[in-house]
């Protein structure tokens, strides 16, 4: 009986918590979007934002792309053996990579190199006292800090994605011509035939979602950080985790919208 | 100045403050001294509206703290200025970023002035021409002063001082003390120091009050500090283990408070 209500109470504090901890990450996106109006005063902040979420993930991004769209085209050619002809290869993985590998693959690694150091970079702010001072001198961290993040990886996300869309279809070719002997004719033609601009776009609204998911969870979480060093460290973990699956869900509730 | 009324605060549920009550007064040096985790620092957060009271009322300049809105907040704070135990430097700028920062949040001057005005602050501290450094490149009294310069930028009326003379050698102490005096009796500014240094509460203080248990237990000049009976504000001010205040009890308290965290 004891453990039980031990059980139900742990159960009921954790709820507690999640719906706490979701509307108050609510409540921050609604101020940062608020913050809009002062993009044009804090363009410096958001581009700088943008250069570091963007142009320096690039060559994670292109060394995810590469190997994802290879491994694709090997597996699927694996699958289709004996099923389909090998001119398919190109197709049926272009839509794969459009629609699901690229923008989920791309959002899971900047999960963990966006939302994990925005988490740590603001949790740091925050148990050395530095958002305390943003205060103290009237400045409005959500404004200042939260708001170019968040718009910086919305942003910059899509473009990610292009981008790795891009490198994974070369790295597919790549594995299609050199290994499965497919040509280059085969290959591109097929993927032209059955190119949906669609499924281009879907991947890109999923990536748009993921760009503010996965930069609200590490702000969120990078202001609440408490403990430490300790604390930043936890918070660095969480934000990767919390991040991730936010990601898996909301490609699952955009998927259910879409298709 | 500043009124405190029957201020309350508590975090999880254990109280910090219970019914603290204390007047500030205009161009004085108020100093506020307490054992470590007695709400000092919560004390000085609480003016600036970083947190919010449980009870009671906050007035600045007559105008009640605790019920203000975020803009209300930010107009109010623009009137203070605050040094940080640890500095709070903003880690990814340069001192100069540090200290332009608020000037160019907000007013319209163009950079030039802002830079000069940068230059004549820090020198006001002691610290010409470090512009260029980043925070890490300083040392800790550095940081403090720094700190001190960039607090000052928005030529505040009220200046809050949370431990300034922790962690410094005694010769930086007495810097630091120096430019706080400095401070006060130049440019007018009143100074709300939080601190455990005694030796810095007789240099600095027009007015001494001690907090424990959550109330402000003395109230008074430092010479009525030095002179009083109480056996709790002596056994603090001597820096006596024995004596009223029982170290081992806050311990017991404190590791229930974990084990109940645990469920």
């Amino acid at each position: 009986m004891r453990v039980l209500y031990f059980f139900l109470r742990f159960i009921g504090k954790k709820s507690l918590t999640f719906v706490s901890e979701s509307g108050t990450a609510f409540i921050l996106f609604v101020k940062s979007m608020r913050a809009l109006s002062y993009v044009y005063k804090d363009r410096h902040l958001v581009f700088e934002q943008m250069y570091e979420i963007g142009v320096r993930s690039l060559p994670l991004v292109i060394t995810v792309g590469i190997f994802t769209g290879a491994v694709s085209a090997w597996q699927a050619a694996y699958q289709f053996k004996g099923y389909l002809p090998l001119s398919f290869v190109g197709p049926a993985t272009a839509k794969a990579i459009f629609i699901e590998l690229g923008p989920v693959l791309t959002a899971l690694v900047l999960a963990g190199r966006v939302g994990a150091s925005i988490a740590a970079e603001l949790g740091s702010m925050k148990v050395t006292e530095q958002i305390d001072a943003l205060e103290t001198l009237a400045i409005d961290p959500i404004r200042f800090l939260a708001m170019p993040r968040i718009l910086a990886s919305t942003t910059m996300m899509p473009v990610l994605v292009i981008f790795s869309d891009l490198i994974a279809l070369i790295g597919a070719f790549l594995v299609s011509n050199m290994l499965l002997h497919i040509s280059t004719e085969v290959f591109f033609n097929g993927v032209k035939e059955y190119f949906i601009v669609y499924d281009l776009m879907s991947g890109l609204v999923k990536a748009l979602v993921f760009g503010a998911t996965t930069a609200i969870a590490g702000c969120y979480i990078g202001f609440e950080t408490t403990g430490g060093a300790e604390g930043v460290g936890r918070s660095t973990i969480k934000a990767f985790v919390i991040s991730s699956a936010l990601i898996l869900m909301n490609d699952y509730i955009i998927a259910m919208f879409l298709f | 100045m500043i009124e405190i009324v029957h201020l309350k605060k508590s975090f999880d549920s254990k109280p910090v403050l219970r019914d603290a009550n204390l007047s500030i007064e205009r161009g004085k040096v108020t100093v506020i001294i307490g054992r470590s985790g007695c709400g000092k620092s919560v004390l000085l957060k609480l003016i600036l509206g970083l947190i919010k009271p449980d009870g009671g009322k906050i007035f600045v300049e007559g105008q009640e703290v605790t019920h203000m809105n975020q803009e209300e907040i930010y107009k109010m704070r623009r009137k203070f200025g605050m040094l940080f135990q640890n500095a709070a430097l903003f880690d990814s700028m340069t001192v100069e970023e540090n200290m332009a920062l608020p000037l160019i949040e907000h007013s319209d001057l163009p950079y030039d002035v802002i830079k000069k005005r940068v230059r004549e602050k820090l020198s006001m501290v002691g610290l010409p021409g470090i512009e260029n450094l980043k925070p890490a490149e300083l040392s800790g009294g550095m940081k403090k002063r720094v700190g001190l310069a960039r607090a000052l930028m928005m030529e505040p009326e009220i200046v809050l001082y949370d431990e300034p003379t922790t962690g410094l050698d005694p010769i930086m102490s007495d810097v630091i003390d120096n430019v706080v005096i400095g401070f006060n009796k130049n440019l007018g500014i009143t100074s709300i120091v939080v601190t455990h240094d005694m030796k810095s509460v007789y240099k600095i203080a027009d007015q001494v009050a001690m907090i424990q248990r959550g109330v402000v237990l003395f109230e008074g000049t430092p010479e009525e500090l030095r002179n009083t009976n109480n056996p709790v504000v002596r056994q603090f001010i001597e820096g006596k283990a024995e004596g009223p205040i029982k170290i081992n009890r806050e311990i017991i308290y404190t590791r229930r408070e974990e084990e109940e965290k645990l469920f």
